[in-house]
């Protein structure tokens, strides 16, 4: 992908992050904190019948961070927990630099770069795996 | 001033991060490394010439620190591995056993974490309480908001002398006046003064203080602990073992030495100390007057320049150190420290290890430049035009 367009995404998402809100009690509340930064996220979950039904999330994060959440939760929207834990895993091959599938990850695709600055690994990977976590928690299929 | 003593600084990199450790002069790496080169040996152990040497040096160190300080006796000056072990050595080898249930402890917060987590513990433990002193609208203490968070249960007032955010000064001698006025006990945490004021421990009447080496010019993993003899003498040690008894027998007795040897238990960081050493000897020929004055000089001109950009925001610029405390308006702070970086600009972002203040500061995170005396306003012309071009940011972070 062209570095200009990665960078229009990546700030699309940023700057105007349409799964950014606090949700109400009916979704489940985690946070992330990423201890070697001072990224910080409250992430709002609403899974129902095995299936992803909706996500938000809130808080102060770096561009990168606040990015890839938003993409992230916009491409498992909808998905079983089967398929969200695939596409986390993918994503999280990509960023370390291990064979993964392209074609899942869909936008994330912007970040396949992102192992290239070490420091921002972290804020790439922060929400992926908190929600990651809490799917397999949480998986009763 | 003084760049030529810092080898780091022949490459191009720009440091503005001496809050969190300084860049060490060549004079301390030299001591360093003649202490493996030349004399090692343990200290306090052998009846041979280098192990002498090394005895000797070791407490040559003490008694410069001493000095340094101005403190009465050698004996209360220990080495530790920096200023949390110090704190942690107060609390927990001091107050623990000084204080009672329901006895309350005045910090603010915006304290280091250093001196706030071990407080809770202790609060947890054996039923102290920690409150806060109230902080004004510039976030800094007053003596009257010290007056009036002290209730006839204080025990005792910990506190930064500057703190690590927002480089407020706190006018110390004023409440180790009240502090003793009402039987209330001061522990000074000089992390951040240490290499940029002089601090006279008599003249302050301080009862404990905690600093690095490494915030000094000095190694990583030394540290002081001061206390006041009769104090210090009451502190139980929190490692026991070689080196800091006098006596034990299979019966399970066990006599300590005196202090400060007792509160060293274990073979101590020797190279640190001595690297400390030469970092004490090195900021003694520049004169701490002299370095405040310049950084002083320094701090007031990246204010001025910083002032003129219209979309940066200064959050603390009425406050007298060497600490500034930005934000580039609608960029996350640790966003700007990444574009920084990329013109070898090193400052910090974050909360800076006092995320309780939070609650009182308008925003979470900020962008920290700390000067030193080698510092320059040639690198503060550099900074400035990289922020000026910050337009790009997107561009050169993405």
């Amino acid at each position: 992908m062209d570095k200009d367009l990665k960078r229009e995404i990546i700030l699309d998402n940023y700057q105007h992050p349409n799964k950014k809100k606090v949700s109400d009690n009916s979704y489940v509340k985690i946070n992330t904190r990423n201890v070697s930064c001072i990224d910080n996220l409250d992430i709002y979950l609403k899974v129902r019948n095995n299936i992803v039904e909706d996500i938000t999330f809130d808080g102060e994060a770096c561009v990168i961070s606040i990015a890839s959440t938003n993409i992230l939760i916009n491409i498992i929207i909808g998905k079983t927990y089967k398929e969200a834990i695939e596409i986390i895993d993918n994503y999280l091959k990509m960023i370390n630099e291990e064979e993964y599938n392209k074609e899942i990850l869909k936008e994330l695709n912007v970040f396949d770069d992102t192992s290239k600055q070490p420091s921002r690994i972290k804020c790439a990977t922060l929400s992926a795996l908190g929600i990651k976590e809490f799917l397999i928690k949480n998986d009763y299929s | 001033m003084h760049r030529e003593d810092f080898k780091l600084l022949d490459s191009n990199i720009i440091y503005f991060d001496n809050g969190a450790t300084t860049l060490k002069p060549t004079c301390v790496r030299d001591a360093i490394i003649k202490y493996y080169d030349e004399y090692t040996a343990n200290a306090h152990r052998g009846d041979y010439t280098i192990s002498n040497i090394v005895d000797s040096m070791y407490e040559e160190t003490r008694e410069k620190t001493k000095n340094f300080i101005n403190a009465k006796e050698t004996s209360e000056i220990v080495f530790t591995s920096g200023t949390t072990n110090s704190m942690n050595m107060i609390v927990f080898g001091f107050f623990k056993n000084y204080l009672k249930e329901g006895d309350e402890v005045l910090i603010t917060l915006s304290e280091h974490a250093s001196n706030i987590i071990p407080w809770f513990v202790l609060q947890k433990d054996i039923g102290i309480k920690v409150k806060y002193i109230a902080l004004n609208n510039e976030n800094k203490v007053t003596i009257e908001n010290v007056k009036e968070a002290i209730s006839d249960r204080t025990k005792v007032i910990s506190l930064a002398h500057i703190t690590n955010v927002i480089g407020d000064e706190r006018p110390i001698k004023e409440i180790s006046q009240l502090a003793h006025n009402n039987n209330i006990l001061l522990v000074v945490d000089a992390a951040q003064s240490i290499a940029h004021k002089e601090i006279d421990v008599q003249d302050l009447d301080i009862d404990f203080m905690a600093f690095s080496g490494h915030k000094m010019y000095g190694p990583t993993g030394i540290g002081i602990l001061y206390g006041k003899f009769e104090l210090l003498d009451q502190m139980l040690p929190l490692n026991y073992g070689g080196g800091m008894n006098a006596l034990f027998t299979k019966d399970g007795y066990v006599e300590l030495r005196e202090i400060p040897t007792r509160l060293e238990g274990g073979t101590p960081n020797i190279e640190g100390v001595l690297g400390l050493n030469a970092a004490l000897s090195y900021l003694e020929e520049i004169g701490l007057d002299k370095i405040n004055a310049y950084e002083k000089e320094l701090k007031n001109y990246l204010i001025a320049r910083l002032e003129k950009l219209d979309f940066i925001e200064i959050y603390n610029k009425n406050i007298e150190t060497n600490i500034v405390t930005f934000n580039i308006k609608g960029v996350f702070a640790q966003d700007t420290a990444i574009y920084l970086d990329k013109y070898h600009i090193c400052v910090r972002a974050g909360n800076h290890c006092a995320k309780i203040l939070n609650s009182v500061f308008n925003t979470s995170n900020t962008v920290r430049i700390s000067l030193s005396f080698y510092n320059s306003k040639e690198e503060i012309d550099l900074l400035i035009n990289v922020l000026k071009n910050s337009e790009n940011i997107w561009k050169e972070i993405l």
